[in-house]
Order: C-alpha cells, then sequence, then structure tokens
C-alpha cells in the first residue's frame, strides 16, 4: 500500500480537485478572449497533454506567469509552473526577433549603455516608436525604461575598498535593472545597509536571472544563465555571505523558477538568497537600528507586486515602511499592475494589460499618495505611465528617510 | 516576527477571530494556503438564526448586510430548505410557493446555472415557469475561448447591470417574479438591491456553481476589515511545522518564510477539513498535518464511510479533538496556548452548531477566552 506515497505528481497537478477557484484570480482571463485561463491551461490541459502533445494550446503564452492562480488554489497545486513548463516543452515556435530583443535585457543593456542619452532620446521620439510598433510589435503608447550612461557596477567597484570596511559583508545581486536602467536604487541600497553597518560587494559576474527568456520563449538560454547564477552565487554562500536583491521578480525566478521549470539545483544558495528588505527587517529585529530624520513626511501608498506575493514577502516591506516615523501608510487592494515584464510591451496585449491594472490606478489615484512604493521595476514602469504617481522602491524610501 | 496571536487559516473562521481579536487590540497574523470554503458558500450561515449583537456589529462594519425570518429558501436545483441567517441578496420565503409565475433568466453559454432543474422544481409547487436566455455583446469575450464562470460575469455585471434590466423589462410578460443567477454585486454591494428596485417584478437570486459570487464578496470584505484593523494576512502561505515545549508552542514554521519563525503568545488553528486540507487522510489514518493533533475517528477505515455515495458520511463529521475551551489535544495532552475553530472540529462539539455557524460560534468562544486572560 505504498500505493498513495508514489502518486505525487509534477506541479502537484493531481491534487486539483476542479474547484475553480483560480479562475476567479486570473487577470488574463478577465480581459482577454483568446486565454483558456489557469484550469483549463494548467491541470485539465496537462491531463489532455500527457496524453497527446497535439492537445497543447498556443494560447497558452498569454499566461503572465503573474501566479495568482497558485497564491489562491486550497489544493496546492502549481498551476503557472504547470503552464509554464508546458510552454517549454511543447511549444515549437522559434521566438520572434522583437520577443528575443525584449528578454535580452543585460545584452541589451550593455549594448545601450553606452549611448545612453541618445537611445534615450531616442526611444522617446515618437518616430521611433511608431516605427518599433510597426516593425517589431512594440505598443508605442508605452514609454521606454531609460538607460543610465554610468552602470551600477562600475559606481560600486570604485567603492569596493570602502566597503571592504565594514565588520559585515553582503552580496548584492543587483540584475539589469539596477545595473543599467536605475542605478540609484543600488546606491540607495548601499547607503542603508551601511547604516547598519553592513558593507556591500558584487558578485564575482552575475547574468540576467532570465525571466524574461523564460516568459519569451527562450528557455535553454535561461537556463544556462541560471546555472550562471547559481556558481556565482554559490561562491558567495561558500564565503559564507547572504546575497540580497531589490527585485522580487530576479528573486522568485533564482529561487523558485530554476528548479521547477528549468531543472537546475539551486539548494545549496536558495536560503541564502534574500530580499534586501527581508535582511534588513531582520536585522533590526535583532537589534540594529536605523536613525530617521525628524523631519521627514511622505503619504505612501504600497503594492504587493504579484512575484513578492508569491514569495509572501510583502510583509517585509510593509513593516519597514510603517516604522518610518513620518511615513503615512496605506496598503492597497492586492491586485496585478498588468505589465508583468515584457508582457505589457507587446502590442497584442497592449489594452489586455491597461485593463488588468485599471482598478489599481484607480485605487491609487483614489489614495492620492506622494508616493507609490513597489518593489518592482516593471511595475514602477507601468504604474508612473498609468497614473502619473511616482514610484519608489521601499528600501530607496528608506534612505531618503535616513538621517 | 512576533503577534499576539498567530491564526492558521484564513477562511471564515480565522477571518472572524482575527477581526474580533484586532477589534479588542491585539496584534494578529493570519497565514492562509489558499483560498477558502467562502467561495463556495450558498449566502447562508448554517445553523444560525438572529446574529447577536457583537455578530451584527462586525457584519457591519464590514459591510455585510444579513437578514433572518422564519421561512424557506430556494437551493441551486429548485430544491427548498429551511431559512437560517442570510446575505441580504437571498431571499427568505415564508413557504415553497414563492410566486405563481416566475421568469427564470440566464446568460447565453453559461453552464453553471441550472434553469431548468430549477424551473422543474418550482413546478412541483404549482408555480409556472419560463426560461430565457439572454445574449449580451459585452459577454460574447468570455465565451470565446476561456471558461465562462460565475465570476467573469459578475465582473461585467458590475458595469452593466443596467443593460441587463432593460433586456429583462423587454422579456417579462405576467410574470410576478424573476429569477436571476448570483452573479451580482460582486465589488459593487448595491448592484442586486438596484435590480430589486428597477424591476416590476420580485427579483429572486439563486445559487450558481462554484465559484461563489457572494461569497466570494463576503471574503473580501473580511479580509478588508481585517486589514484595515492592522492585522497582517499572509496570503498563500502555508503553516508546515509548530515549535512546542512542554505543551506550549512558541513558534510556528512556513514555507513563504523558512526559517523566519512567526513567534506568539497564543495560536489559532483554523485550517478547515478535509476539503481544505486541514486534515489530511491516507489508507490508514486522519491527521491534522501542522501540529499532529489527535483526530476523532474510528480505527477500522471501513467505517469511515457509507458505501450508499449518496447518504451521509461519517467521515464529513470527523476533528480534532479539543476540551471544553477548544484547547487542542495532543497524544492526550491538551496544548495550553493552541486552539481549534471552524471546520477543523468536524462535529465534535455540536453545542457550536455546524457548517458557518461553528465557524463564526468557535472564533468568538476563543477570542472572549483570550480575551480573559489576564
Ligand atoms: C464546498 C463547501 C461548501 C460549503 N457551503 C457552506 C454554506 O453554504 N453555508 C455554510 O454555513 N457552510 C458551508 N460550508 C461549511 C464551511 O466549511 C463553513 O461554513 C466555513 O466557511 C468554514 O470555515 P473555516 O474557516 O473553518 O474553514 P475554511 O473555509 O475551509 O478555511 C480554511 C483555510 O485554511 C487554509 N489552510 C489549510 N491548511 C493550512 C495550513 N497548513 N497553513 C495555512 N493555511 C491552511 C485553507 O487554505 C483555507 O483557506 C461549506 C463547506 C464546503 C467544503
Ligand atoms: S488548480 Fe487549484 S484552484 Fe484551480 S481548480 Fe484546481 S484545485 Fe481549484
Ligand atoms: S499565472 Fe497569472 S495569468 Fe497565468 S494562469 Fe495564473 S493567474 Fe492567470
Amino acid at each position: 500500500m505504498k500505493l498513495q506515497e508514489y502518486t505525487t505528481s509534477a506541479h502537484n497537478f493531481e491534487e486539483c480537485m476542479k474547484c475553480t477557484v483560480c479562475t476567479a484570480y486570473c487577470p488574463v482571463l478577465q480581459v482577454n478572449p483568446l486565454y483558456p485561463g489557469p484550469k483549463q491551461a494548467g491541470p485539465d490541459g496537462e491531463r489532455l497533454r500527457l496524453k497527446d502533445p497535439y492537445f497543447f494550446n498556443y494560447a497558452l503564452k498569454y499566461c503572465l506567469n503573474c501566479k495568482r492562480c497558485e497564491v489562491a488554489c486550497p489544493s496546492g497545486v502549481k498551476v503557472a509552473d504547470l503552464i509554464q513548463s508546458a510552454r517549454i516543452k511543447y511549444d515549437t515556435h522559434p521566438p520572434k526577433l522583437r520577443d528575443q530583443m525584449l528578454a535580452s535585457t543585460d545584452f541589451m543593456g550593455k549594448l545601450a549603455r553606452p549611448f545612453a542619452p541618445i537611445v534615450n532620446a531616442v526611444t522617446d521620439l515618437g518616430v521611433t516608436k511608431k516605427t518599433l510598433d510597426m516593425v517589431l510589435d512594440i505598443d508605442h503608447r508605452r514609454t521606454f525604461p531609460k538607460y543610465s550612461g554610468r552602470s551600477f557596477e562600475g559606481w560600486l567597484k570604485r567603492r569596493s575598498k570602502e566597503q571592504a570596511a565594514f565588520p559585515e559583508q553582503v552580496a548584492y545581486f543587483h540584475g539589469c535593472y539596477v545595473n543599467y536602467n536605475y542605478p540609484q536604487l543600488g546606491k540607495d541600497l548601499v547607503k542603508v545597509l551601511n547604516a547598519l553597518g553592513v558593507g556591500v560587494q558584487l558578485l564575482d559576474d552575475e547574468k540576467c536571472c532570465g525571466i524574461a527568456m523564460i516568459a519569451n520563449g527562450m528557455a535553454r538560454e535561461a537556463a544556462k544563465h541560471a546555472q550562471h547564477n547559481v556558481d556565482v552565487l554559490g561562491k558567495a554562500v561558500s564565503r559564507g555571505l547572504k546575497v540580497v536583491t531589490t527585485s522580487s521578480t530576479c528573486t522568485l525566478t533564482m529561487r523558485d523558477e530554476y528548479p521547477e521549470l528549468l531543472k537546475v539545483d539551486n539548494s545549496a544558495v536558495r536560503d541564502s538568497l534574500l530580499m534586501a528588505t527581508r535582511f534588513i527587517y531582520e536585522k533590526l529585529e535583532q537589534g540594529a537600528t536605523l536613525k530617521f530624520r525628524a523631519d521627514y513626511h511622505k503619504k505612501v501608498a504600497y503594492h504587493t507586486p504579484c512575484h513578492l506575493e508569491k514569495l509572501g514577502w510583502g510583509v517585509f516591506s510593509e513593516r519597514l515602511l510603517r516604522m518610518i516615523p513620518g511615513v503615512e501608510f496605506t496598503m492597497l487592494a492586492s491586485n496585478c499592475c498588468g505589465m508583468s515584464g515584457t508582457y505589457g510591451f507587446k502590442k497584442e496585449n497592449y489594452e489586455a494589460s491597461q485593463a488588468i491594472g485599471a482598478p489599481l490606478f484607480e485605487q491609487i489615484k483614489a489614495v492620492n499618495p506622494d508616493v507609490v512604493a513597489c518593489d518592482c521595476e516593471t511595475c514602477k514602469w507601468q504604474i508612473e505611465m498609468s497614473t502619473g504617481y511616482p514610484v519608489m522602491n521601499p528600501i530607496s524610501i528608506l534612505a531618503e528617510a535616513l538621517e | 516576527m512576533r503577534f499576539d496571536t498567530v491564526i492558521m487559516g484564513g477562511g471564515l473562521a480565522g477571518m472572524i477571530a482575527g477581526i474580533a481579536l484586532q477589534q479588542a487590540g491585539k496584534n494578529t497574523a493570519i497565514v492562509s494556503m489558499g483560498q477558502n470554503a467562502l467561495h463556495f458558500f450558498s449566502g447562508t450561515f448554517e445553523s444560525l438564526k438572529e446574529p447577536d449583537e457583537r455578530l451584527a456589529a462586525l457584519f457591519s462594519a464590514a459591510g455585510i448586510r444579513v437578514h433572518y425570518r422564519e421561512g424557506v429558501r430556494l437551493m441551486p436545483l429548485g430544491t427548498f430548505k429551511k431559512a437560517a441567517l442570510s446575505l441580504e441578496d437571498i431571499d427568505i420565503f415564508p413557504n415553497a410557493k414563492i410566486a405563481r409565475r416566475v421568469l427564470i433568466v440566464n446568460f447565453l453559454g453559461y453552464h453553471d446555472f441550472f434553469s431548468s432543474f430549477l424551473a422543474e422544481g418550482l413546478e412541483k409547487h404549482g408555480i409556472e415557469c419560463r426560461i430565457r436566455f439572454l445574449s449580451l455583446p459585452d459577454l460574447d469575450n468570455t465565451k470565446a475561448h476561456g471558461e465562462m464562470r460565475s465570476v467573469q460575469i459578475a465582473r461585467s455585471m458590475d458595469r452593466i447591470w443596467e443593460k441587463v434590466v432593460q433586456e429583462i423589462r423587454l422579456m417579462l410578460r405576467d410574470e410576478d417574479t424573476v429569477v436571476l443567477p448570483q452573479v451580482f454585486g460582486l465589488s459593487d454591494t448595491t448592484v442586486p438591491g438596484r435590480i430589486r428596485q428597477s424591476l416590476p417584478a420580485r427579483v429572486v437570486f439563486a445559487g450558481t456553481m462554484p465559484p461563489s459570487v457572494p461569497g466570494i464578496r463576503t471574503q473580501i470584505q473580511l479580509r478588508r476589515r481585517y486589514q484595515l484593523l492592522g492585522g497582517t494576512f499572509l496570503m498563500g502561505d502555508e503553516a508546515i511545522r509548530a515549535h512546542e515545549h512542554e505543551g506550549v508552542v512558541h513558534s510556528i514554521a512556513t514555507n513563504n518564510l523558512d526559517a523566519h519563525y512567526l513567534e506568539a503568545d497564543s495560536f489559532i488553528l483554523a485550517t478547515g477539513g478535509l476539503f481544505s486540507k486541514g486534515l489530511r487522510s491516507n489508507p490508514f489514518q486522519i491527521s491534522e498535518p501542522i501540529l499532529g493533533l489527535d483526530v476523532d475517528h474510528p480505527e477500522n477505515r471501513n467505517n469511515w464511510y457509507n458505501p450508499a455515495f449518496a447518504e451521509e458520511q461519517p467521515y464529513m463529521g470527523y476533528g480534532v479533538k479539543t476540551d471544553a475551551q477548544l484547547h487542542a489535544v495532543k497524544e492526550g495532552v491538551t496544548l495550553k496556548n493552541v486552539y481549534a475553530i471552524g471546520s477543523i472540529l468536524g462535529n465534535t462539539r455540536p453545542e457550536l452548531g455546524s457548517g458557518a455557524g461553528l465557524a463564526i460560534n468557535s472564533a468568538f468562544a476563543v477570542v472572549d477566552t483570550l480575551l480573559a486572560e489576564k
């Protein structure tokens, strides 16, 4: 009678009791008539696909991989993993040029950085946007993330001696966004950690976490990045370092997507990889202190990114923000912003993307905060473009409020 | 992270306990693996009648409107059941002869509403029924490839319910009552009432297959209230282990927070029954997975179920053992600061009622015990 022990399935798909709860929480099912929804695309479809790959449905590409279905499922079915694994396994279409470009965030970053002012000016031009729209199906209504002229890596390298002097050390996986588009977030993190007596080191040549590649049909390339990153993280961990991050999506990808989707074993490093918010909260809980400005005042509305909700760590950001004396805090209702990495950039997804985010945008306008706080870079682009309110990472708010 | 009380399970029982404790100035967290039985809620709180003052106040502060009187309510398959405390959109009738003529309206392509069963059931009571299907361009989207479920329709209905009212006006002949599926008022709770006011016939909302729109609305209202009171809701996280020393639990570990334990003075177990995985079973035993509590069930597996499938099944009543104050029991020893509430009690405590009544009564009972402590 070992039967039950041996019938566990990949991504828990046999646990599905067909309760339909997931269908109530999928943002895409609500707005895109072509998408079959988490239940049909996930566990229902998997039963058919296991019989015959013929049943693979290309409409699975509309899944945002936001994981909201998994957070809601009462039976622990890894619905989104089922869907993404099926795409990896059965989707034989080579990705379009546009998708490859959108997916290669670090490659594009390296290319664009030396020409940042030009690239930024050009991607802002109406003509360019129209051209991108026509040639590449990148929606012309999007604003592009700006490229920064100097990389974060260069900035931190120049300060490596000064950082090494701190009694405690961590390594920082900054990700493509901080390196190429927004070094300020990295600098803010260094400021906060330094205030806690912690010095910040770079990893030994990190690569893009690979999430955009997974989303754009380039799983093999993503797996290479994953293996590389696990090795690099491993080196830091073996030196006794924790590795902190400021992006919820990079973190979820490296902790959970590596083993679940890309089959890359990360067990040696998984527990040492933390969002910086969690690392900082835990330090404070152990007795460390931060001194905040007496004159700081800000009305902050906090949006939990989908991937942070899945990680279950939004609570650390919330607690840190509430701790700052001058912060007037509002928790925004749980809602996907609709951007989901590169998804919203694609012309065919623009309308859906905006419709998904609409309730969030309305709530933000109703709260009318000074700033929206959020731990995800793509949510930031989407919310800033759609509401006009500035968006800051909780780490940047902490840094700003420090004495 | 430290709290006064950590509640495992964010269903009706867990949320009622959380709200009541926050209201009393306590600092609590709710950890919930997934969504809960409210997603299958009929809109009727089994085994409750008139709410007492504090339940009425709690519901009203959360924006949940309820009512009760003696009588019957209409079930999704056209049968009638004795009334209990219900959400306002659920009608309570003096008896089953609820109308003379009824117009039953469904949406074209929506398969989770059983109009012909309803008609058959109503006709048994001498009620004439006519079924009509509504086709709205705004809903064609939902039909195309994806699933057409109650919640998708409800999201559209929050916007376009007035169109539905117009269409029904045109359909109505001499019917005195219109029966509609429960797909209204998901985010705008005033919609069911406004539909009732805008039609020249009585409007009755009848249940659909899950997900339950009134149930999800109730869940959203309770969660919002809890968070507004400063409660910490850890959605999608699973309590996996408790750390106990001499009958006292100090902290629990969760799946997402791994080595970051949730510490508290007291713990409430509200993880539901077999359906919600608060209890688990294998061919040899039925167990409670987090703390390994004693579960009240017969040794011999053959006694767990009734081979007549449609009959009442004994396993549905199994639950964790407790003392009279609902302290949980492990290997015969009472845990001093762990309490069990809601459907994980099965019918081990019949004095507290059943269904939603059990969830609410047991939650308040434990809150009282906790607040009475020093
Ligand atoms: C299909 C169905 C329909 C029902 N309809 C009605 C009705 O119409 N009227 C009525 O009065 N009663 C109804 N009931 C009875 C129902 O059980 C109660 O009304 C009540 O909602 C139960 O609340 P609860 O909080 O005890 O449990 P649940 O609502 O089951 O909630 C338990 C929660 O705990 C979570 N959980 C489980 N394990 C863990 C863990 N290890 N860590 C963290 N979280 C965990 C689950 O994910 C779930 O969210 C129904 C029950 C079912 C199963
Ligand atoms: S995947 Fe989960 S939520 Fe969706 S139908 Fe299956 S059990 Fe229900
Ligand atoms: S991951 Fe998001 S978009 Fe994909 S099925 Fe789940 S809820 Fe829908």
